[in-house]
């Protein structure tokens, strides 16, 4: 069975405040933060992307363990907003990580579930005997059009996990639901991507996420209760506390992997940056359900059991989760719209 | 004209800080060197690569306000001298940070991060430049 052996993850320092950007554009912060549910977001730096992000997470997953690097059969990197349209990320991160070069890698694409894509890929190449491990990141900078809604939430980060044999925690199960739903896209050489306003809920977020839920506790035969962490994909704060109470999860089942009202939403990243910070603090015995969700539409599900060997995991060999979020430097618009390429410069 | 041969073979040295090492006399060098200045003749063959760990300390420091093209988004910027934990002297840019945080012998990790890119069409360098570690 293909478990997680490590796992980190990175988030830009630079954060800026929804009330920064609602006084731009004449909006009322407080709707924002209580209808959003976001209070701030992450912005990458000047000399940051996906490449750079994705590099920091796995170095902090490598730093982990003690899987020789030399013995990492895969490397895949969900993203949607890779450096080059055409030219891999993973094959760069091979370079930079100094892994194999007898090495299966692959840059993946599926809006915010590409991360957990691959994650399902390293999963079957390690159940199939393929690898004995593999590593997956999910990583973004993703970006929204002034003025638009998602400027509030397109954020920056990150996440890697290395997936074998005899890792900490137990993958129980996985499964993806999917459908042809236009809710977002961008199209071919678009700087900014469109989405469908209120048709992102209900069609897309909801039914993908909820469905997905609900076929792999009918799979494991489990309830709500049977978990003590739920983490879900979050385009918001909103979407997500709407959709554990839905399915009849708590606030204190969802609490810990809630991250987007402080640090936005990191897309591919957006689950699983909230699984790290559950498995910063998870305890042997403790059952996850975590569901991610990409638009375009689908969901990916995963039923995840911690064993006793999160007791000797090395988790202090990197920076949690929750201690890169409280170590932010916040900038304002003018600082933001500098950074994210926003303005023209000469030579550009 | 296009760097990028260049940039390619020096590449993993600029990812991952793999210098050389005298089999000889056991100096370690940054940017990594054929033959040991010291030994000379005697170390062809026995330069063996090693990446350093990434940490080190601040030796000296300047405060960089008039930037290169490619770096006028990060006015103003530090550029240290950093002696890296197994010895050498590294060159790099201190990013994340203001400069008033800086001070000679205060600690940097190395990060990777985008160094330049050649216009809007060419390609993405990327390599070292070192944070505060905190």
């Amino acid at each position: 069975m293909s478990s997680i052996v490590s796992y980190g993850s990175y988030i830009p320092r630079y954060r800026i405040k929804a009330e920064e950007i609602a006084k731009e554009w004449g909006e009322n912060p407080e709707n924002i933060k209580s209808g959003l549910f976001i209070y701030s977001k992450s912005v990458p730096g000047p000399d940051e992307d996906v490449l750079t992000i994705s590099a920091e997470a796995a170095k902090n997953t490598l730093k982990r363990s003690d899987v020789d690097r030399k013995k990492i059969g895969a490397i895949y990197v969900g993203s949607e907003s890779h450096p080059y349209a055409v030219k891999p990320t993973s094959s760069i991160l091979v370079e930079a990580l100094g892994l194999s070069y007898d090495i299966h890698s692959a840059d993946y694409e599926f809006a915010c579930k590409a991360g957990t894509a691959a994650v399902q890929n390293v999963m079957a190449m390690v159940d199939s005997g393929q690898i004995e491990n593999g590593i997956a990141i999910g990583a973004d900078t993703s970006q929204g059009a002034p003025g638009d809604a998602l400027e509030y939430s397109a954020s920056a980060g990150g996440t890697a996990i290395l997936i074998g044999r005899n890792g900490f925690a137990d993958f129980n199960a996985t499964l993806s639901f999917t459908t042809d739903t236009p809710d977002f896209w961008r199209r071919e050489g678009e700087k900014y991507p469109s989405h469908g306003g209120r048709f992102t809920g209900e069609p897309a977020y909801f039914k993908h996420v909820l469905t997905g839920a609900k076929k792999m506790m009918e799979r494991q035969k489990t309830k709500p209760g049977d978990y003590d962490y739920a983490v879900f994909h979050q385009p918001n704060g909103k979407f997500p506390t709407r959709a554990a109470k839905m399915l009849g999860f708590k606030d204190e089942q969802v609490k810990d992997g809630l991250l987007t009202p402080y640090i936005g939403n990191t897309y591919s990243s957006s689950m699983i940056i909230g699984l790290s910070a559950i498995l910063d603090k998870a305890e042997s015995g403790d059952r996850i359900l975590a569901v991610a969700f990409g638009s375009g539409a689908g969901s990916d599900v995963f039923d995840i059991t911690v064993n006793d060997r999160i007791k000797t995991f090395r988790r202090e060999r990197a920076k949690g989760v929750m201690e890169q979020v409280n170590n932010p430097i916040w900038i304002d618009y003018a600082t933001y719209v500098k950074f994210r390429g926003k303005i023209i410069m000469r030579g550009a | 004209m296009s760097e990028v041969p260049r940039f390619w073979r020096e590449s993993r040295h600029r990812y991952r800080l793999v210098g050389t090492r005298c089999g000889k006399c056991d100096t370690l060098y940054f940017p990594p060197r054929v033959i040991c200045p010291s030994c000379r003749r005697e170390s062809v063959g026995a330069m063996r690569e090693e990446e350093m760990s990434g940490e080190g300390e601040i030796y000296s420091f300047t405060v960089v306000h008039d930037g290169l093209e490619q770096f006028k988004m990060q006015v103003p910027y530090v550029i240290a001298l950093i002696r890296m934990k197994e010895g050498p002297f590294v060159t790099g840019q201190i990013v994340d940070c203001s400069p008033g945080e800086v001070k000679i012998g205060t600690k940097v990790s190395a990060t990777l991060r985008k160094v330049r890119t050649e216009g809007k069409e060419g390609i993405i360098q990327y390599g070292y430049k070192f944070t505060i570690t905190h």
